[in-house]
């Protein structure tokens, strides 16, 4: 997928702008956060949970070499067979190749951030495979042509009404008198379409949310069971995850999963939780003839024992984007690529490069939410910052930004010189504000006054009226301005 | 073991001295009522967040430097600022890796450095102030102080002694009011739309005064509100606490 990162602040600015955008936020704002609070506050155990969670990814990370080569022995045991993908260009070959290898024509998807990451579904297309996504929220941004706004809610930056719209224009089949009105009927809708296209499919693709080494499973997680679908009834599964997806053990599954969903959508667990082992067995009554893993690399390895590499943990809950102020403002799209919100920030720079996406790390108030509510306790904060000091030091931070810094640092880092000015400006700004005690504009500073009044200083600098008080008799002074 | 008469090192911050040393006056009366001895090092500027979170480690560095240098030899270092105070408490000892003794003295300084409403309800102990406020009051839980130093039902303790005063609860007073250092200069329209949403949070809260732990979020929050044309006022709630209120609200002017 093509980036626009390196637009965040015209993406933002389209986004804020955008009534229809802003009303679906407003929807998201509070469902998430409260239905993860409730389900936080029902478990006793959720906050010894995620300590538990943390440290399996710890685990895993510091012997991921160990734990890939188990898990594709498995697979391998299993008849299934995995693909070592260095890059996103090898996942998008080496799918199309098992594709062509067994003609197919149709391929129905389940949900996928990866297929996303290698602009799976363009790539089929132009060679002659169709994708068929069958995630509802999916489905709908198939139909508009538009990426993911979220990376567990697809299509949230939509309303309800602009659904309907869009189902009404692409499914003139369908009678034009029936009622839509319920999300119900959306759901029904969406499903009657695709029920054929589960059956005519020559390969199923699905993401993974886990693999399990002891095993060779993978582990999908849905609330509509089209993941199921998907794997069982074409000829060909092809699943596609990246690297660090893998666990060690089944019991280190169920530990993550019991803060997976109650993180992302408040549920204790979402409504399917499917494991695929290989393909069918001999005896089995369904399930494909082939079983492929395409396990994707594409810059993570890099991220291994670097700053970043906490953020390898990342189950993709969702629930930083969720309880975040910057994504709350400007949705999904507006962070330019596959991943939004704040694991977006520290993850994109890492895949694509700081110099597209140097914005997302410094779009962020540093209000720490994001870190409060992740399941697996990643620091995103701190690698946020992390990556504004690689900005500093490559000298990619705004050259009016830096030399205004340079500028304030200057006068900080010498208390005597600080002091005096802050004296100087105390007096200016409140001559500035006059009486009225706030001004409408400041110049150098109308990214503050095009949108609020600022306060002007009292007048007198602390340090110098408590110089006085320190020299005069003790007692406290007037308070300055009153 | 709190000495008898703890020797508090008064951390200004930089928006304090500059905007509003009211603040700094209440922190200083509400500390002497505490039975503290207040001493302000001159050789203070800032905490060194605009550097730090800009990605300008080595002028963060020098910065903090210099404040664990002027605040040595105290009892407690106290702050009147949530974000001023997790800057010294959670961030300064991890700047001096690789400088052992630098990086001891800002483990001292982090140990006894506290935010004020926090370092009056949890160290000192203080139950109540000798304050009144006639009014309805609402609020803000500024993030820093939130959730890097659990700072939530400490204001809200002692505003509850406060004579007078009724605190509504404001709605979402734990999200962000999208002030974030910079952040609201680098990201102007993104931070409008955070703070335009805490103000009408605000205004719904019916309160005819705001307060918070930190004078940037204030400063942010006051100005929106000020720009609404809202009637509601913003002080930062050490004032109340202190019963100074001689000094006009944030923003407003003596005219007001």
């Amino acid at each position: 997928m093509d980036s626009t990162a390196h637009a965040f602040k015209d993406n933002a600015h389209k986004a804020l702008g955008d009534d229809q955008l802003q009303e679906a936020l407003g929807n998201l704002r509070h469902g998430f956060t409260q239905r993860r609070a409730q389900a936080r506050d029902q478990l006793p155990e959720f906050d010894a949970l995620r300590d538990a969670a943390r440290d399996i990814k710890n685990h895993t990370l510091a012997h991921l070499d160990l734990y890939l080569e188990r898990y594709e022995s498995k697979v391998s045991e299993q008849g299934g067979k995995v693909h070592w993908c260095a890059t996103a260009e090898d996942a998008r070959r080496t799918i199309l190749d098992i594709c062509r290898s067994v003609d197919a024509k149709l391929v129905t998807k389940g949900k996928s951030m990866v297929a996303e990451e290698i602009g799976l579904n363009d790539y089929l297309e132009a060679n002659g495979v169709t994708p068929a996504e069958t995630d509802l929220g999916e489905y709908i941004i198939q139909l508009r042509n538009e990426p993911p706004s979220h990376i567990i809610a697809p299509a949230v930056h939509l309303t309800k009404a602009q659904v309907e719209a869009d189902f009404r224009k692409n499914h003139s089949e369908l009678p034009p008198e029936r009622s839509l009105v319920e999300p119900e009927a959306l759901v029904q809708e969406a499903r009657t379409m695709l029920r054929q296209k589960y059956l005519d499919a020559d390969v199923g693709i699905t993401g993974a949310n886990f693999l399990i080494a002891e095993t060779g499973s993978s582990i999908i997680v849905t609330n509509e069971g089209n993941g199921d679908l998907t794997q069982c009834l074409p000829k060909v599964h092809i699943v596609i995850a990246s690297l660090e997806k893998v666990v060690p053990t089944l019991e280190d599954v169920s530990i993550i999963l019991r803060v997976l969903a109650r993180s992302g959508t408040g549920q204790e667990f979402t409504a399917y939780t499917t494991f695929s082992t290989g393909p069918k067995r001999e005896g089995d009554l369904d399930g494909p003839d082939e079983y492929h893993v395409v396990l994707l690399d594409n810059g993570r390895s890099a991220m291994l024992g670097s700053e970043y590499q906490d953020v390898l943990r990342c189950i993709r809950c969702g629930a930083c984007m969720n309880h975040c102020p910057v994504y709350h403002a400007v949705g999904g799209h507006a962070y330019g690529w596959v991943y939004p919100g704040p694991i977006g920030a520290v993850l994109t720079p890492s895949l694509i490069g700081v110099e597209e996406a140097g914005h997302l790390p410094n779009a962020s108030t540093f209000c720490g939410r994001c870190e409060a509510v992740c399941p697996m306790r990643i620091p995103l904060p701190k690698m946020m910052r992390h990556w504004r000091e690689k900005e500093f030091e490559r000298n990619l931070t705004p050259t009016a930004a830096r030399s205004g810094l340079k500028l304030w640092a200057f006068f900080a880092k010498r208390p005597a010189l600080y002091a005096m000015l802050n004296r100087f400006n105390a007096r200016l700004l409140r001559a500035l504000g006059g009486r009225k005690g706030s001004l409408r504009s400041l110049p150098l500073a109308s990214g503050w006054t095009d949108h609020r009044d600022f306060p002007a200083p009292q007048g007198k600098s602390f340090q110098e009226l408590w110089a006085k008080r320190q020299n005069g008799s003790g007692a406290t002074p007037r308070t300055p301005g009153a | 073991m709190i000495p008898s008469t703890p020797n508090v090192g008064l951390f200004v911050t930089c928006l304090v001295d500059l905007f509003r040393p009211s603040v700094g006056f209440a922190a200083v009366e509400l500390l002497e009522a505490a039975g503290c001895r207040v001493t302000v090092p001159a050789a203070q500027t800032c905490c060194g967040q605009p550097a730090y979170n800009m990605g300008d480690r080595a002028d963060t560095r020098e910065i903090a430097r210099q404040t664990v240098k002027a605040f040595q030899g105290f009892d407690y270092v106290v702050v009147p600022s949530g974000s001023c105070a997790a800057m010294i408490k959670e961030h300064y000892p991890a700047l001096f890796t690789g400088e052992p003794e630098m990086q001891s003295q800002a483990e001292v300084l982090a140990e006894k450095t506290h935010e004020l409403i926090s370092f009056l309800a949890d160290v000192l102990k203080v139950e109540g102030v000798d304050a009144q406020y006639r009014g309805t009051v609402t609020y803000h839980d500024s993030c820093s102080g939130l959730r890097e130093l659990g700072v939530k039902q400490q204001p809200r303790r002692l505003l509850a002694s406060v004579e007078g005063l009724e605190l509504v609860e404001l709605q979402e007073a734990e999200v962000c009011c999208g002030f974030g250092g910079t952040f609201c200069v680098k990201y102007p329209e993104v931070s409008n739309k955070i703070v335009e949403t805490k103000a009408e949070h605000i205004e719904g809260s019916q309160a005819d005064l705001l307060l918070a732990g930190d004078l940037g979020c204030l400063m942010n929050m006051a100005g929106k509100l000020k720009r609404r044309g809202a009637k509601v006022e913003a002080r930062h709630v050490a004032e109340v606490l202190a019963g100074k209120l001689d000094a006009p609200a944030i923003g407003e002017g003596k005219g007001s």
